[in-house]
């Protein structure tokens, strides 16, 4: 075996791992009985991975996304293809909604069969529901969401002159409650935080993502959220690019990789048969690099949603948007 | 807040001898009392174990549900209509909890 | 660090399948189960394989947790002669039952709908009885995805 120190390219070589062990039919079923054993450290990554890349050398490890169009209810037709904003290192944009499965795919297709529209229906009663001292509900001020949170889910987050940095939807409806409705905040992913984050996103279904990063110091949040994005972390040494830049449209295992746009967040995902927000999902993927994953609407995932939201720039808002 | 609020999708107006489609969707999280908690507790079994559709006061449609179906269930079924009238239907949970919903149905002119 | 790659990669999918079922060196149900089931179901009557009653499930899944499947069966749908009910089981689950469905002549067509959890690779079955004695059997073997980080 040769034992010369891989390229920096090499390293790379975790997810073609996966691919290959899928490829080569290693199901789930036999994870739990087998005795081998791959110590987890870059040298003997790169030999396994070469040996296996060289036994597996035919082995195709790239599938299409689906040639297909999400006409939401026959009506509402969505961008989910688009040509990349200017400064993208991808030249098309892609929905992850074109990585999934037909039956998960057409989940999306129709607003009844969508069970994301549950939780955007309990959203709706939480607008119209009066919490605080001040005896006010969201429609008290904002009357018809239809109209006033129109577009609210194609633009944040938005630079807030109060804060200092960007504030998301979920946070601009703690400032709501504290400061004009006198309720508590929500704590992350408590109360009504999900589902009212999906009623008003989901206001702005089918506009296309628009962030203005002219507005305070957005430039610099979105600097911020690059360095985060192309930073490789935990004992994988993953970063978000290693992934959904690199591979996307590869496997993982048995997960076809997507370029990770936001635009569906909250997103109903079957694995939780519930609404998962997006700050839940950043946390969840790095916790799958196995590194320390940062606090919810921390500075650093704050840039980071900021920058990943641009990378969906063009693509539709599909809140609430069905993935496995 | 949660509560268990069916979506019902029944068509608006239909022909007398259609046979019509319903589709219905309830948020549930249908504990399965397989599952154990943080400390290793068994979470026990929560989930909606029967279901009920009936047009004018006649039984139509029922379903014996296990634990085995996913969370916030989805059933989809049909109807001949004769006649116009009203749907009821009825999701039951292991506290013997019952959730209601009825709608009525038009014949087209 | 020698923490084994394989192990990491099936704690996350034993994970993604414990996230329902807890299956984790837990009996699961066997196709004698099913059969058990099925006996009970055509109390002492001869099952016909296949013959009027259809069944469609994925032949992947992209995730266990949400499996859609339905079934028709070919019938008049008439007083003298209608579809009873209609079983669903799965052989690998922890208990083979899903869901047993129950039709009258009002319901015009002997189908219906839903989605269920499948814990891994499995046959799902469908039995049915019709209200002049008939039975049915058919099944289909269902392919559960477990992702790296999707499952």
């Amino acid at each position: 075996m040769d034992s010369t120190p891989a390229p920096q390219e090499q390293i790379t070589g975790e997810i073609t791992l996966d691919s290959i062990m899928r490829q080569s039919g290693w199901s789930k079923d036999r994870c739990t009985s087998t005795a081998w054993r791959i110590p987890l450290n870059r040298f003997s990554m790169t030999v396994v991975v070469s040996a296996l890349t060289a036994a597996m050398s035919a082995a195709v490890v790239w599938a299409d996304p689906a040639d297909d169009t999400l006409l939401i209810d026959g009506e509402l037709e969505m961008v989910t293809r688009t040509t990349s904003v200017e400064g993208h290192p991808l030249p098309e944009v892609i929905s992850g909604w074109h990585y999934r499965s037909d039956d998960t795919r057409v989940l999306e297709q129709d607003s009844f069969d969508n069970p994301g529209m549950l939780g955007v229906e309990e959203g709706e009663e939480y607008w119209n529901t009066v919490e605080g001292t001040m005896g006010k509900s969201c429609a008290s001020c904002h009357d018809d969401a239809a109209e006033s949170m129109a577009g609210v889910g194609a633009t944040y987050p938005k630079w807030s002159e109060t804060l200092g940095k960007p504030i998301n939807v979920e946070l601009r409806i703690n400032q709501c409650r504290v400061e004009n409705m006198g309720a508590e905040p929500y704590p992350f992913d408590k109360g009504g935080q999900k589902p009212l984050t999906a009623y008003i996103k989901h206001q702005s279904l089918g506009q296309p993502v628009a962030l203005d990063l002219n507005e305070g110091e957005m430039q610099q949040w979105w600097e911020r959220g690059k360095e985060t994005y192309y930073k490789r972390t935990g004992q994988l040494d993953l970063s978000c690019a290693s992934c959904h830049e690199k591979n996307n449209g590869k496997y993982i295992r048995a997960d076809h990789l997507s370029q990770g746009n936001v635009n569906g967040f909250p997103t109903y995902r079957l694995k939780q048969s519930n609404l998962v927000s997006l700050h839940n999902r950043f946390r969840g993927c790095i916790r799958d690099t196995r590194a320390e994953f940062p606090a919810a609407f921390s500075d650093e995932l704050m840039g980071l949603e900021v920058y990943t939201t641009w990378r969906g720039t063009g693509l539709s808002v599909e809140t609430p948007a069905v993935r496995q | 807040m949660a509560g268990k609020k069916p979506r019902v999708k029944i068509p608006k107006s239909v022909s007398a001898g259609d046979v019509i489609t319903i589709k219905t969707l309830i948020s549930h999280k249908m504990e399965s009392g397989q599952r154990k908690d943080k400390e290793g507790n068994p979470i026990p079994r929560d989930i909606i174990n029967h279901f009920e559709a009936a047009y004018n006061g006649k039984v139509v449609f029922s379903v014996d549900i296990d634990p085995a179906v996913s969370a916030n269930p989805y059933l989809e079924f049909t109807s001949r209509i004769n006649e116009a009238g009203t749907f009821t239907m009825k999701w039951t949970d292991d506290a013997g909890e019952v959730t209601e919903y009825s709608q009525d149905v038009a014949l087209k002119g | 660090m020698n923490i084994s790659r394989r192990t990491l990669l099936c704690s996350s999918a034993a994970a993604a399948a414990t996230a329902f079922f807890g299956l984790a060196g837990r009996a699961v149900a066997s196709v004698e189960d099913v059969e058990k089931l099925i006996t009970e179901f055509a109390s002492g009557g001869t099952i016909e394989s296949g013959g009027a009653l259809q069944l469609k499930t994925p032949e992947i899944a992209e995730n266990g947790n949400s499996v859609p499947v339905s079934f028709s069966v070919d019938s008049p749908m008439s007083e003298e002669d209608y579809v009873e009910s209609v079983m669903i089981m799965a052989s690998d689950n922890p208990s083979p039952d899903v869901a047993t469905f129950h039709f009258t002549p009002d319901s015009g067509i002997a189908k219906a709908s839903t989605r269920m959890r499948l814990a891994r690779t499995q046959d799902v079955f469908a039995v049915a009885k019709t209200s002049t004695g008939k039975l049915f059997k058919v099944s289909n073997n269902v392919k559960v995805t477990i992702g790296g980080c999707g499952g």
